[in-house]
């Protein structure tokens, strides 16, 4: 008979606890190194200024436990469930939900989830935005991704026609940063989500965000290039660190692509800010 | 780079005249954070001729709610959210006497005039840098709307607070001559490859 591993809920709820503490005070090393190789390039003295800003703003946080960023986001969470898991003591959804209200509660992180007609604050960040893959093996990855307001604001979804092709999702994506300018806080991320449905589009940008930075796509050189040249052009923009101006608009481009129907051609932008916070676990 | 201006609050008339878009300000003394829901409330009362909470005569508005204040410290992190959402309700704050807004992000062409035309300034602080920021906060307490919690309206005392002048009393706007610039050093660029 196939073995289940028991994973309690208790130790899903700890660790989405600790992961939101972190992530919400530890700026990856990813990120923090490709802000210092920007800082080292840029020619302009405030760019320069402006990503130093950024660099000793993670330093401080850190050290005093202090989030990074005011805006300390929706919380959203990416699940790989192997299917030889079997959670136990109760259910996932609540105990990833638990997890979050400790985490913001405990962590004196801000709560910034409410209603969205009478704008009525939840008063403790949930709901969290969840999604789930069903993977192989027993093990339960968990990847906390606090989403800021402000980029997530700036993100879009179309669906093109198929003849506008590369050129047109190059277009949809250069107009959009263009279009966001100072107000997403660049140095921005940009993840993207070519194929698939519309809603699966907005998930694959989304995935597109928890790449290092730095990484080309792994085995598609035709999407790595497309990285490149829409780093390039989103770079040429001079909107600049804090669109204060400078060669460091994005410090990446990310795609994810997979097969869509013969009809469509969905994308979708999610720019992400320089405060690009994600945390990993695995139980 | 450019040298600091040191100014104070309340904000002058006089002061706001002298800032030009990309000046680097140290701003000391008292703000007001305010954000969505705040402005929403505060312009409904002026629309309805109420009393404010607060008095916005050459008053500082910070477009801001910072984390919770954890034990032991004078706030939590704060720094500026996206000042395009209060635009619907700027002009009125602005008729009502308020002289400075802090925030990240453009403004609409409306704001920009009424900014002009009651001599007033937006200055932009960085974003995402919300834990350096609450360096220069050295006295902090809620003041209205108590029961918005997360967004409720505090009074601020900051110390040397570091800020760039985005708009100016007379409509300069700072972003927009970033990109004018580098749309000018693009032109020359291509009639240097023509010759």
């Amino acid at each position: 008979m196939h073995a289940f591993r028991e994973i309690p809920c208790e130790s899903i709820t700890r660790t989405i606890r600790e992961l939101f503490i972190r992530a919400n005070t530890e700026l990856p090393r990813d990120v923090l190194a490709a802000v210092e190789s920007a800082a080292h390039a840029e020619k302009d003295a405030l760019a320069r200024y402006s990503l130093d800003m950024i660099v000793e703003n993670a330093g401080i946080a850190g050290k005093e436990g202090l989030p990074l960023c005011q805006d300390t986001g929706l919380a959203v969470v990416f699940v790989e469930l192997g299917q030889d898991v079997h959670v136990v003591g109760g259910n996932l959804n609540e105990a990833i939900q638990r997890g979050v209200k400790e985490a913001y509660h405990h962590g004196h992180l801000r709560k910034s989830v409410c209603d969205p007609l009478s704008r009525t604050n939840t008063r403790d960040n949930t709901p969290a935005i969840i999604h789930v893959d069903i993977v192989g093996g027993d093990r339960l990855r968990l990847i906390a991704m606090p989403k800021g307001g402000g980029s997530e604001n700036m993100s879009a979804s179309t669906m093109l026609v198929p003849a506008e092709g590369r050129e047109g999702i190059k277009k949809f994506v250069v107009d959009r940063v263009a279009h966001a300018g100072p107000n997403p806080c660049p140095p921005i991320i940009v993840g993207i989500g070519i194929g698939g449905s519309l809603d699966q589009s907005a998930v694959l940008a989304k995935k597109a965000l928890l790449r290092p930075l730095g990484q080309p796509h792994p085995d598609d050189e035709r999407v790595a290039a497309l990285e490149r040249e829409i780093l390039e052009e989103v770079n040429a923009l001079g909107i600049g660190p804090h669109g204060y101006g400078g060669d460091t608009t994005a410090l990446a481009v990310h795609v994810e692509m997979m097969p869509c129907h013969i009809a469509s051609l969905p994308v979708t932008v999610n720019i992400q800010c320089h405060v690009a916070r994600h945390a990993e676990a695995v139980i | 780079m450019k040298h600091m201006l040191e100014i104070r609050t309340p904000l002058t008339a006089d002061v706001c005249r002298r800032l030009r878009a990309g000046d680097l300000v140290a701003l000391s003394g008292e703000v007001f954070t305010g954000r969505d829901v705040a402005h929403r409330r505060l312009y409904e009362a002026a629309q309805r001729g109420e009393t404010l909470p607060v008095t916005l005569d050459g008053a500082v508005m910070f477009y801001a709610a910072p984390t919770p204040t954890p034990p032991g410290r004078v706030i939590g992190s704060v720094g500026p959210t996206t000042s395009g959402r209060m635009d619907a309700y700027t002009p009125k704050l602005l008729e009502m006497g308020l002289r400075g807004m802090i925030g990240k992000g453009g403004r609409s062409l409306v704001v920009r005039e009424a900014i002009a035309h009651y001599g007033a300034v937006y200055f932009g602080a960085m974003g995402g840098v919300a834990a350096h920021l609450s360096q220069w906060v050295r006295e902090a307490g809620v003041i209205a709307y108590e029961d918005l919690g997360t967004e409720a309206m505090m009074r601020l005392v900051v110390e040397r607070f570091p800020l760039v002048v985005l708009i100016d009393a007379e409509g300069g706007d700072f972003y927009e001559e970033i990109l004018n610039r580098r749309r000018n050093q693009k032109q020359e660029e291509k009639q240097e490859q023509k010759y």
